[in-house]
């Protein structure tokens, strides 16, 4: 059976959506004995990343196990995560 | 583990069997076009350079085209000048004989203009034709193919189906003694501790960090956020958020063993096994650099769909999830959206990769090139003066 979201490292706090999820669906996504429950607070696109917990601003993004970058905001759990409230740390020649 | 595969005069081993016409300017794009038009069975590769170039630029222009000329899938190559330019078929055919490499060369202005010079391409050109048409494959050892891994057009998915699974693939080769080099080092931004870990030596892991933060600078030099082109705008579409997520999603596809070196765009490398190539991130110039560094055949990630292949080099095509396979299934070989649609595991498409890889290797035609795709460009590193 299909799953609706993928987990790839239990130390992520972002999931990616494996379909088109919808605001206030419940999902749960896994990985070896960790499991992590979240209500969705709004649309999710598919491939697109929603947090499994509250993110403070300033905040690592979890995925791989690895950064990919960091909160510009308080990201709620549920929220969706992406280029609106996530910054990169790397090539940032406009913050030299 | 054997394919079968050309035997070359000078011990190289080819996947394919092509006659190439190959300009070495520009100025005689449409003269070898034009005889590659009139001799059926030859293949031809344009591009924008072959003058105007100096220092470390003129060097990895002329590395690439004699990488890429002197390929063991090429049986023989007919190259093409004007008279004036920097780089005359002869610099070019002076590295391809030292090397054994059949070419024959014809320029315009020597030849007395574009029909004499067409009339004479196309005399040389049937003569290489007959000359390769005669070879036959043979059996030759698996652990003697070099794969170039590529990924264009990523997604979200990219670094959870196509590349893991392609990584299975290139842990298969490199156990068979094989050879897998995979480019593209902007793309390697924010993953390099991981990438350094697995350096063989220290002089590996020294190049490691050297190529990504000399990418990193070159990026920051314009004074800008990468983001919009790294990721690019289909990118963030598809859900990647920052070059770091691409990046770590990237690396999946040299799978989990020893990086044994590091080379420069189009250099041959001298050891076997997994290597990194610097290089830039546009798909067909990563291609050309791949095949100028020796691969036989290349696997090609994609999320969004490309459809680019090469004069020379057979491309498998792997897509990252099922939609984009449905709409483009005349592009794409392998459908690692399976992993996705809980129909296949990363192990299982890795698997069908690596055998894809053998049959492809061994004459399979793959969807690029039964489509003739044939997409060629060399990156040039300064300004042409």
């Amino acid at each position: 059976m299909q799953e609706k979201a993928i987990l790839i490292d239990k130390r992520d706090n972002v999931a990616t959506a494996l379909c088109q999820l919808g605001k206030g669906d419940s999902v749960q996504v896994g990985v070896e004995d960790f499991t992590s429950d979240t209500a969705l607070l709004e649309n999710i696109p598919f491939g697109h990343k929603f947090a499994l917990r509250d993110i403070q601003k300033g905040g690592a993004i979890i995925k791989y196990g690895e950064a990919i970058g960091l909160a510009t905001k308080q990201i709620r759990h549920g929220e969706h995560v992406h280029v609106h409230n996530v910054e990169s740390q790397k090539g940032r020649g406009d913050k030299q | 583990m054997k394919f079968f595969g050309y035997r070359r005069s000078n011990g190289r081993a080819g996947t394919r069997n092509h006659v190439l016409v190959f300009p070495t300017i520009v100025c005689a794009s449409t003269v070898a076009q034009m005889i590659s038009g009139r001799v059926a069975g030859t293949v031809c590769a344009i591009h924008g350079c072959g003058c105007g170039h100096v220092g470390e630029d003129k060097e990895q222009v002329i590395r690439t085209m004699v990488g890429f000329t002197g390929h063991p899938n090429v049986a023989g190559v007919l190259l093409v000048g004007n008279g004036c330019e920097l780089i005359t078929p002869d610099v070019i055919a002076g590295e391809l004989v030292k090397d054994g490499q059949r070419v024959e060369a014809t320029s315009i202005q020597e030849a007395g203009g574009t029909s004499k010079c067409v009339e004479e391409g196309i005399r040389l050109a049937e003569k290489l034709l007959a000359e390769a048409s005669s070879l036959e494959r043979e059996s030759i050892d698996i652990s003697e193919l070099i794969l170039g891994l590529e990924c264009g057009g990523s997604d979200a998915f990219s670094g959870l189906t196509a590349n893991p699974a392609l990584g299975v693939a290139s842990d298969l080769l490199v156990a068979e003694g094989g050879t897998v080099i995979f480019t593209e080092t902007t793309e390697m931004l924010g993953a390099e501790q991981i990438l350094a870990k697995r350096a063989g030596d220290a002089e590996v892991e020294r190049d490691i960090y050297e190529k990504i933060s000399a990418a990193e600078a070159k990026a920051k030099s314009m004074g800008m956020d990468i983001r919009g082109s790294q990721p690019s705008p289909g990118n963030i579409e598809g859900g990647l958020t920052t070059i770091e997520e691409k990046s770590l999603g990237c690396i999946r596809k040299g799978g989990s063993t020893t990086i044994v070196q590091v080379v420069n765009y189009a250099e041959k490398p001298s050891k076997k096994g997994l290597v990194i190539m610097d290089g830039t991130a546009l798909d067909v110039q990563s291609n050309i650099g791949l095949i100028a560094s020796g691969a036989q055949v290349i696997a090609f990630t994609t999320g969004r769909g490309t459809p680019v292949g090469t004069p020379s080099v057979p491309v498998i095509k792997v897509s990252t999830n099922s939609d984009t396979y449905e709409r483009m299934k005349e592009n794409i070989d392998i459908n690692a959206g399976v992993i996705i649609d809980g129909k296949g595991t990363i192990q299982s498409v890795g698997k069908q990769i690596f055998g894809e890889l053998r049959e492809v290797a061994s004459g399979k035609v793959t969807k690029a090139e039964i489509l003739g795709h044939r997409e060629f460009d060399i990156p040039t590193l300064g300004p042409v003066l």
